[in-house]
């Protein structure tokens, strides 16, 4: 193909987009199309499946069958979030093994979020509360995104992400209702969650590297920075109906600007975390790897029973 | 308590269902492929969804003001009834598949019998049970012939995992004093009635999957009367760590 046919297939390409019509995986695409959303789908898809881990931890202590059941059913969502993403990605010509491949060797990144510990219960409350708000707020634009198979799935991602984070408050309410002990618990969960919650909206716009081409692509329909005065604005009464205090001394509502301004966030820990040197990290990788390797003879089990199978069905047809 | 006997009657059920689906429930995030994974957690959610309709009709009977969560969560070791089948420990993915599997065929059988209950309540809890174990049983007795059929060393983990948890089989078809009373009422299954039918189905699944059956006669026993293996106290440590550091509260 020449440069110039190539050049008036981007023309066409962009167009499309710009007229809202959905890319489908088998139309023409740019190569910086198909690995920028082979990167942010299968990061969205890595981070549904570590994401998985720090709620897990919490399954077998669940305080009551009724969360039990609840937590168990979140996170086997989050698996199949997981599941449908994984399918997104692949109809842009790469495996799901590929992919493992990219997470288990550090090539492909996950949210951040999930390398910090969940040490208490009311943490499963400050994740569905604060962590899939946060969650939400960065992927309902994504439900009209140009590229199909991802705008699909993540209509179905956020109707059960809205479940979830209603959820999570309601397990909030119940501590902030309960004894002292239970509204402390809640406290420190939201000392301990807010600001990584702020950081998960991304770097601050000067600091972000991908966002023009991504709101080209509708990948992205507001800034970063636009995104987390959102959640602010839409948390922070939210945390005064619990009755607790949000961990900023620079937090006031702004008249003029009708947003709460608020405090300076850490970005070194960020790129600290983001670097692979958070609290969990390591733990979380080791987990997925480990959980990979010792799955990798139940794996070959279960191709070598289909081959025999499928051999044996030959030779009956012969 | 009025009915101690039907109380005792469907803890022995219930407990079951609770210790697997907590079992189950330490996996999830830990298996071997995503659809995996997501096939044990939905076990676990199935089997803890039961135990609810269990225990709420359990602390009925109780009349004591105990809620399900005061049964399933607060009861000392010695005061839970499973099976010591089903808190074996998840070894690996072999002995996860095979525990299932011995406990799945059991599972199915008692349930199609409980189903005929005089007891309305049971009879319901059967009814709805049994769909969703005719599910994990399909699930596990095609994960045996998978693993028996796939690989050299699959056939030699899952084999090792069944000839280990073998001891553990015959205890399914033991009888409790509740059960006894419960049976001549016409509410409890006799699960002594039970036992051809399940070595018949086992071992045919076993044979399918090329596998030998176990011929060791030994069997293991004690969890019906409260006295469980060592693993138990670890697993009770966990299911009942938030009820017992913050006791009196809701969550």
């Amino acid at each position: 193909m020449s440069e110039e046919q190539i050049k008036n297939l981007e023309e066409q390409f962009e167009a499309r987009i710009a007229r809202d019509e959905k890319i489908e995986p088998k139309d023409w695409m740019p190569e910086k199309y198909r690995q920028t959303h082979i990167r942010q789908i299968s990061q969205h898809a890595h981070s549904e499946i570590v994401g998985m881990l720090p709620e897990g931890n919490w399954i077998t202590r669940a305080p009551s069958l009724r969360r039990k059941v609840a937590l168990l059913a979140k996170v086997q969502d989050e698996a199949g979030h997981g599941l449908y993403l994984y399918s997104a990605c692949e109809t842009l010509g790469i495996s799901r093994d590929e992919l493992y491949e990219q997470l288990h060797s550090g090539k492909a990144k996950y949210s951040s979020i999930f390398n910090y510990p969940t040490v208490t219960w009311a943490d499963i409350g400050a994740i569905g509360w604060l962590v899939d708000g946060a969650a939400i707020i960065n992927q309902v634009p994504l439900c009209s995104t140009s590229f199909g198979p991802y705008a699909r799935a993540m209509v179905r991602v956020c109707k059960e992400e809205s479940f979830h984070q209603r959820q999570g408050y309601e397990i909030m309410l119940k501590l902030c209702n309960g004894t002292p002990e239970q509204k402390e618990m809640a406290q420190d969960a939201l000392n301990r969650w807010w600001w990584p919650s702020l950081m998960m909206l991304g770097p601050t716009d000067d600091m972000s590297v991908h966002t023009e081409q991504s709101m080209k692509w509708k990948l992205k329909r507001k800034t970063n920075d636009e995104l987390r005065q959102q959640f602010i604005d839409q948390t922070v009464p939210q945390a005064d109906i619990l009755g607790l205090t949000i961990p900023d001394s620079d937090l006031k509502w702004n008249e003029e600007r009708q947003s709460y301004d608020f405090g300076e966030i850490d970005w070194d820990e960020f790129w600290q975390v983001v670097k692979g040197h958070g609290p969990m990290n390591n733990a979380r990788m080791k987990a997925r790897v480990g959980a990979w390797e010792r799955g990798e003879w139940v794996r070959d089990a279960a191709m070598a029973h289909a081959e025999k199978q499928q051999e044996r069905k030959n030779k009956q047809v012969v | 308590m009025k009915n101690k006997n039907l109380y005792n009657y469907i803890l022995g059920i219930a407990d079951n269902s609770l210790i697997l689906g907590q079992r189950l429930g330490e996996l999830c995030g830990h298996g071997p492929s995503l659809e995996t994974d997501i096939a044990c957690t939905n076990m676990s959610l199935d089997l803890l969804g039961q135990v609810r309709s269990y225990y709420q009709y359990a602390a009925k009977i109780a009349e004591d003001g105990r809620t399900e969560d005061d049964i399933a969560m607060l009861r000392k070791e010695r005061e839970y009834f499973n099976v010591l089948l089903v808190e074996q420990p998840n070894t690996d993915f072999g002995y996860t598949m095979a525990r299932q599997f011995l406990f799945d065929v059991y599972h199915f059988l008692m349930l199609t019998e409980l189903e005929k209950s005089t007891d309305l309540n049971l009879s319901a809890i059967a009814k709805k049970s049994i769909k969703e174990v005719s599910y994990h049983k399909r699930f596990s007795s095609d994960w045996i012939k998978r693993l028996g059929d796939g690989t050299e060393e699959s056939h030699s983990r899952i084999q090792t995992a069944i000839n280990d948890l073998w001891t553990y089989t015959d205890e399914l078809f033991h009888q409790t004093e509740a059960d006894k009373v419960m049976v001549a009422e016409g509410v409890g299954v006799d699960v002594t009635k039970l036992k051809d039918a399940y070595y018949e189905e086992v071992n045919a699944i076993l044979e399918e999957a090329t596998l030998s059956v176990p011929e060791s006669k030994y069997f293991q026993k004690g969890g019906k009367q409260g006295i469980h293996t060592e693993h138990m106290g670890y697993l009770l440590a966990d299911l009942q760590y938030m009820q017992r550091t913050y006791p009196n509260m809701e969550w």
